[in-house]
């Protein structure tokens, strides 16, 4: 049984292709951006230009897109919740009634957009995890905060923290898998009985999942102060951030990619199709 | 005159907050530079307290443990004593701290502050001696169990220490990958590195230049491999390693001359004869 096969939220991925060779900055900016340009998608040929744009990122990152959707796996609940409750909460003319549920033409449209506005959420955010190794994702937002140090915003120590949390997603797994097999082996059984007997039996799972990873972060803190960190001290990097010309033109091709889709939104044509 | 000692304990104890007993009780011992230690003795007996009293994680209860001339109780000096001295613990996914294998090596050298042309100049020289320079893109965690090993080590010579701790750093190894670790080890301690090894493997501990033996918090014995192997050993019911018993049964059967155990090289060089 496998009950945390191929979850892959935030996973990094080695490689080399342009979207690995990016500065973290640029590709944390970037993420904001196509997050701030989804939520300006209103109509269904826009989330069709994201889908296209969906479809560019195997190219540009090298990973495949079968890996690239299966990030957004884990959260598919979420965007199935969110969709449903669009669906039957959101007023309008009715197409189908049963008791107190109504599924409206504008339920359909919203729910249809904002389970497509989450998924495509996901996905683009899981991009920047799987193309950005930790440390330099840690980098990159230390730096981009680093303003805020000025103000007494510990940067630096909020970079190391995000690096080992983001380092003890795969131990975190890891981990589980090995405690449920454990568990499974000894006759837990975590598949019959109702919704609350399930939640209950995953009980002996999550405490020794807690003692040992609280224990292996007590370890690898002693292992970090035993190789010279010093929390709140000025560290010096492998490979200092590099920001070049494709990174700002990475951003300009986006922003012109987020105004095309922003305009051709507001243009008549695009709104005709749409109803 | 005798080299500078690396680490020179003195009546050191120690006990953990809230425990009813002392982990070490009174060590005394010296460390030179360029000596391989090995430092044996049952789960529990204080080795590994041992180690991390040396590596200024622990400070002492009573006594003084000085590295490299320099106390551990003075805090201003600690950062010297962890760049001087290495540690390498049992389990290597407890010290990776990078996803990315140079990135892990480059940790501590980057908290020294260094530039960056310099951190990679390390980190080359100790992916280079720890054999994973082809390895130095790859994910940490998809290393084997024995490279995972290699890259803790690599990321302890990266800081470019006088000494190096080892606490059971082979015991989750395969045989594979505890060798390619020893190797590693030979050719650090040709290089004048000093080597503090914990561990419970007889066959590595006869290796060394020297054997302690930790009972009860307590420095019980201290002498060379020859001497240990020759009969102390069995007073703490440690495993004779296979190449000691196939000597000592040829001495006795007066295939080799001699009626004690030589050092160790001598030994072997008999055997191979």
């Amino acid at each position: 049984m496998q009950f945390l096969s191929g979850i892959s939220l935030g996973q990094f991925i080695p490689g080399d292709s342009l979207l690995h060779r990016l500065d973290p900055r640029c590709k944390i900016i970037s993420t904001f951006l196509l997050i701030t340009g989804l939520f300006m998608a209103s109509k269904i040929p826009d989330l069709v230009l994201w889908g296209i744009f969906l479809l560019a990122l195997p190219a540009l990152s090298g990973i495949s897109l079968k890996t690239i959707l299966k990030s957004a796996r884990p959260i598919l609940f979420l965007v199935a919740i969110t969709a449903l409750l669009n669906l039957f909460w959101t007023p309008g003319r009715a197409v189908f009634q049963a008791g107190f549920l109504k599924v409206t033409e504008e339920g359909l449209m919203t729910a249809f957009e904002m389970g497509m506005r989450l998924f495509f959420l996901v996905v683009f955010a899981s991009m920047l995890m799987m193309t950005t190794n930790p440390m330099a994702f840690s980098d990159g937002l230390e730096r981009l905060l680093s303003p805020l140090s000025k103000i007494g915003f510990p940067s630096s120590e909020m970079a190391v923290m995000m690096t080992i949390a983001l380092r003890f997603i795969p131990t975190l797994f890891e981990e589980t898998d090995r405690i449920l097999k454990a568990q499974l082996s000894r006759g837990a059984d975590f598949e019959s009985g109702g919704l609350l007997k399930r939640a209950r039996s995953f009980i002996p799972v999550l405490i020794p999942l807690f003692i040992l990873v609280f224990q292996r972060a007590e370890n690898l803190a002693i292992a970090m102060e035993s190789r010279c960190y010093v929390p709140g001290m000025a560290r010096t990097r492998l490979n200092p951030l590099v920001w070049s010309g494709k990174e700002t033109a990475a951003i300009l091709g986006l922003l012109a990619f987020i105004t095309a889709v922003v305009l051709l939104d507001r243009s008549y044509f695009l709104g005709f199709v749409a109803i | 005159m005798g080299k500078d000692p690396i680490f020179s304990l003195r009546g050191v104890e120690f006990a953990y907050p809230g425990a009813s007993f002392y982990a070490l009780r009174g060590v005394d011992l010296e460390v030179s530079e360029g000596e391989w230690v090995a430092l044996v003795g049952a789960n529990g007996s204080g080795k590994s307290t041992l180690a991390k009293i040396c590596n200024a994680l622990l400070i002492p209860a009573q006594g003084d443990c000085f590295v490299m001339g320099a106390n551990t109780r003075e805090e201003a000096l600690i950062p010297d004593i962890r760049r001087n001295v290495s540690l390498v613990f049992q389990n290597p996914e407890d010290q990776i701290v990078a996803s990315i294998v140079e990135e892990d090596v480059a940790f501590g050298p980057e908290n020294l502050g260094l530039p960056s042309s310099e951190i990679k100049r390390r980190v080359d020289r100790a992916l280079g001696l720890a054999g994973l320079l082809n390895e130095r893109r790859k994910g940490s965690f998809s290393l084997s169990g024995g490279q995972k090993q290699r890259l803790a080590l690599a990321g302890a010579l990266a800081l470019e220490p006088a000494a190096l701790l080892l606490d059971e750093s082979t015991s989750m190894l395969d045989p594979e990958g505890r060798l390619s670790f020893l190797s590693c080890l030979g050719s650090l301690k040709l290089s004048g590195m000093t080597i503090v090894q914990i561990t419970h493997r007889m066959e590595e501990a006869i290796q060394s230049d020297r054997v302690v033996v930790i009972d009860a918090g307590r420095a019980v014995w201290d002498g060379s491999p020859g001497d240990f192997f020759d009969g102390a050993y069995r007073d703490w019911s440690f495993e004779e390693p296979p190449g000691v018993a196939l000597y000592r049964e040829l001495l006795g059967r007066g295939l080799l001359p001699g009626g004690t155990l030589p050092d160790v090289d001598s030994m072997l060089g008999a055997l191979c004869l």
